[in-house]
């Protein structure tokens, strides 16, 4: 198989590192012969977990077929390289919408599994392995197995959240849940502060299936934390009129825009960033009662901007999120914010939302609590001590930070954030003795241990 | 026109480009190729995105007697055909065959000889028909000998002659023959070329190559900028080609 040189970053375009591209056709070659192997489907997760410094990256984005697909029982199989986009364009007309969907839809079905992706409605429906029926993982002996919940269990929850390091997934069997129509009906409240968000995601009044906040990051003082909550439910057909109504399942193509270039790095700066945000504040936060949006503005606004991730200029940027125990959330949330305002550091795209229980998968990110996501410009190494700071917070709050966004954590950290790592090493070392499947994110962060 | 279509060298990329071009418009289908596993999961792909009956089955290129078995095979599963899809070929390495006359015979026979003998029997049945279409996948290496690739350059500029035959045996027939000739496709054969450019998706060139059949086109570039490339490489004059590292 031809080989490609070439350097790759994840979303966050930090950091990029060169590797050794394969490029298969066919699921029979999705495994090949290399000291050592990574798997990358889309490339949506943000540092360096897509990312194998020196080292082979098998690109599955050719290996995207269609298997099989149920419409009575909305069961759906594909390899594992085909997008939620291609799913949806498929089942959506069928009246079947994926359990889980993260906030775009240019993801694979195999990253979903590998990162253990959730969405606005983990409160109610968990992450994205709740809805994998069976996965096929191709081991580094070139075995096959059949994993489940039921079946091969332990390997099952190696490999959800399991960022790839157990083998290569090559099909996944999803169980899809049905849907009227395409639209959502949605709701937007504005919250002054923090406090007020939190008592908005927290009421369970005032729940809905899908919810997440979005956050002001930079609004200080008494209005720190400010945001939109934003609620969501399918919408049924009967709530719809007119020619929606005739056709509640069809959905005109979004159009979509492109940054066709990196934008200069000052262009996202705290001034640009405060206006932005002002401005949309007073416009979401001020929408009153619900309305009708088709699922694609819902669930993946910014896949309407082709490679938005330009916005930040050529240094790229880092997005953290962690998750936090309910307990003390609130106060670990308003620790970040406070870090952050003393900082002076720019940051981007505040989201918020509450988690329900924590899934099956040994190095699954979720777990009962809020978990809050930023974007930050890379500013090198001002950026990196802030993050570090942030560390020290979620972990003296008990919680952890998302790996399939992370491109900067250090080993004792991860450790310490993730109490099921032994369990998940000694599957793994089951599954992969020789240690073939590797990432520049499981390097760094030591998640093999000694062998 | 949703008649079914069979393609050969159904596997390769630019034919499932050009499948699930076909497989859009309501075309049933028949891949034929060598690797079963491969054809089946295509074949199921093909049916739950597009909502159309794909039928599969493995064809020996190579053997030539057991060809007209095929085609009847393929017959009493699909009923007539509306067209045919040659899109199995071999690009080798011009490197072995200096050295390695198998590899130059391979080259020839699959690019060329092997077409030669399954289109004989199509262009019969279609012939008989009165109707559809062949499209075959030639190349721009054919437009014009390079040391390169030069062997594989000659088959399937032999090809793109035949099917040329081909187009002006079939017309008062009313059976269409398009000839592709595709520029550098991001497949597994061009993956990793150093210096490639303008590279085409195989499912663009698969939507090309199917408009060009609805419209009745004799031969198509694809992507269409490669027809004055190689205008212009073919005007080059022999006596300073010759000199040329291409």
């Amino acid at each position: 198989m031809n080989t490609l040189n070439k350097e790759i970053a994840g979303w966050g375009r930090y950091p990029v590192q060169r590797c050794e591209l394969v490029r298969p056709e066919r699921h029979a070659d999705l495994l090949s012969d290399a000291p050592s192997l990574l798997a990358r489907g889309q490339g949506r997760s943000y540092g360096d977990a897509a990312l194998n410094e020196g080292r082979r990256v098998v690109l599955t984005e050719r290996v995207n077929r269609f298997l099989a697909f149920d419409c009575d029982q909305g069961i759906v199989r594909a390899e594992a390289g085909a997008t939620l986009a291609e799913l949806l364009t498929l089942t959506v007309p069928r009246g079947w919408f994926p359990l889980v969907t993260p906030g775009t839809k240019h993801v694979s079905l195999g990253g979903c599994v590998a990162a253990d992706v959730h969405g606005k409605n983990h409160h109610h429906d968990g992450a994205f392995s709740r809805s994998v029926r069976e996965l096929e993982l191709i081991t580094a002996d070139g075995r096959r197995l059949c994993c489940s919940a039921q079946e091969n269990g332990e390997a099952f929850r190696a490999t959800v959240g399991g960022m790839g390091l157990t083998g290569i997934i090559g099909e996944v069997e999803l169980q899809l849940q049905p849907i009227e129509s395409v639209y959502i009906r949605a709701r937007h409240q504005g919250a002054a502060n923090l406090e007020q968000v939190f008592a908005l995601l927290q009421d369970t009044d005032n729940d809905a299936r899908y919810s997440v906040a979005w956050l002001d990051l930079m609004s200080r003082g008494a209005g720190l934390g400010r945001g939109v909550v934003m609620n969501g439910d399918h919408a049924a057909r009967d709530e719809l009129s007119g020619g929606r109504r005739l056709t509640p399942l069809r959905l005109a193509p979004a159009k979509v825009r492109n940054i066709p270039f990196d934008m200069p790095g000052w262009l996202l700066n705290s001034l640009s960033i405060r206006a932005f945000n002002a401005q949309y504040f007073r416009r979401e936060g001020g929408r009153s009662g619900s309305f009708l949006v088709d699922y694609d503005s819902f669930f993946y606004p910014l896949d309407t901007l082709d490679n938005w991730n330009r916005l930040y200029g050529k240094r790229g940027f880092v997005q953290y999120q962690c998750v936090v125990p309910t307990a003390t959330a609130l106060e670990a949330m308003q620790q970040l914010l406070r870090r952050l305002a003393d900082s002076g550091h720019p940051a981007f795209l505040g989201v918020l939302k509450r988690m329900g229980a924590a899934g099956e998968g040994y190095l699954s990110f979720p777990m009962e609590g809020y978990t809050l996501a930023m974007d930050l410009p890379m500013k090198g190494v001002a950026t990196l001590a802030l993050l570090d700071a942030f560390d020290a917070i979620v972990l003296q709050h008990g919680g952890r930070v998302y790996l399939a966004k992370d491109a900067r954590l250090a080993m004792d950290s991860f450790r310490a954030m993730y109490p099921q790592l032994d369990a998940w090493r000694r599957v793994r070392r089951e599954l992969d003795p020789q240690g073939v499947f590797g990432s520049s994110l499981s390097r760094r962060l030591g998640m093999e241990g000694e062998a | 026109m949703s008649g079914a279509v069979l393609i050969l060298g159904a596997t390769s990329a630019i034919a499932r480009g050009t499948a699930a071009a076909l497989a859009q418009r309501g075309h049933r289908l028949y891949l034929a190729g060598r690797d079963v596993e491969s054809l089946r999961r295509d074949a199921a792909d093909l049916a739950i995105r597009h909502g159309v009956q794909v039928n599969f089955g493995i064809f020996n290129a190579e053997v030539h007697d057991t060809h007209a078995a095929f085609l009847q095979r393929v017959g009493d599963e699909m009923g007539e055909l509306e067209g045919v899809v040659l899109a199995f070929g071999y690009l080798g390495s011009q490197q072995k065959a200096a050295g390695d006359f198998d590899e130059t015979l391979t080259i020839i026979n699959r690019n060329f000889v092997d077409a030669v003998s399954i289109l004989n029997l199509c262009a019969d049945h279609l012939e008989q028909r009165g109707r559809g279409f062949i499209a075959g996948i030639a190349s721009v290496a054919g437009d014009r000998g390079r040391q390169s690739n030069y062997t594989y350059g000659a088959a399937k500029g032999a090809l793109a002659l035949y099917l040329q035959g081909l187009r002006n045996r079939l017309f008062p027939a009313g059976v269409h023959v398009l000839t592709v000739k595709p520029g550098f496709v991001d497949t597994a054969m061009t993956w990793g070329m150093p210096g490639l450019f303008l590279v085409a998706t195989p499912a663009y060139v698969g939507e090309r190559i199917v408009a060009a059949i609805e419209r009745g086109r004799d031969v198509i570039y694809v992507p269409w900028f490669w027809r004055y490339i190689m205008l212009i490489i073919r005007s080059i004059p022999e006596r300073l080609f010759k000199r040329l590292k291409l």
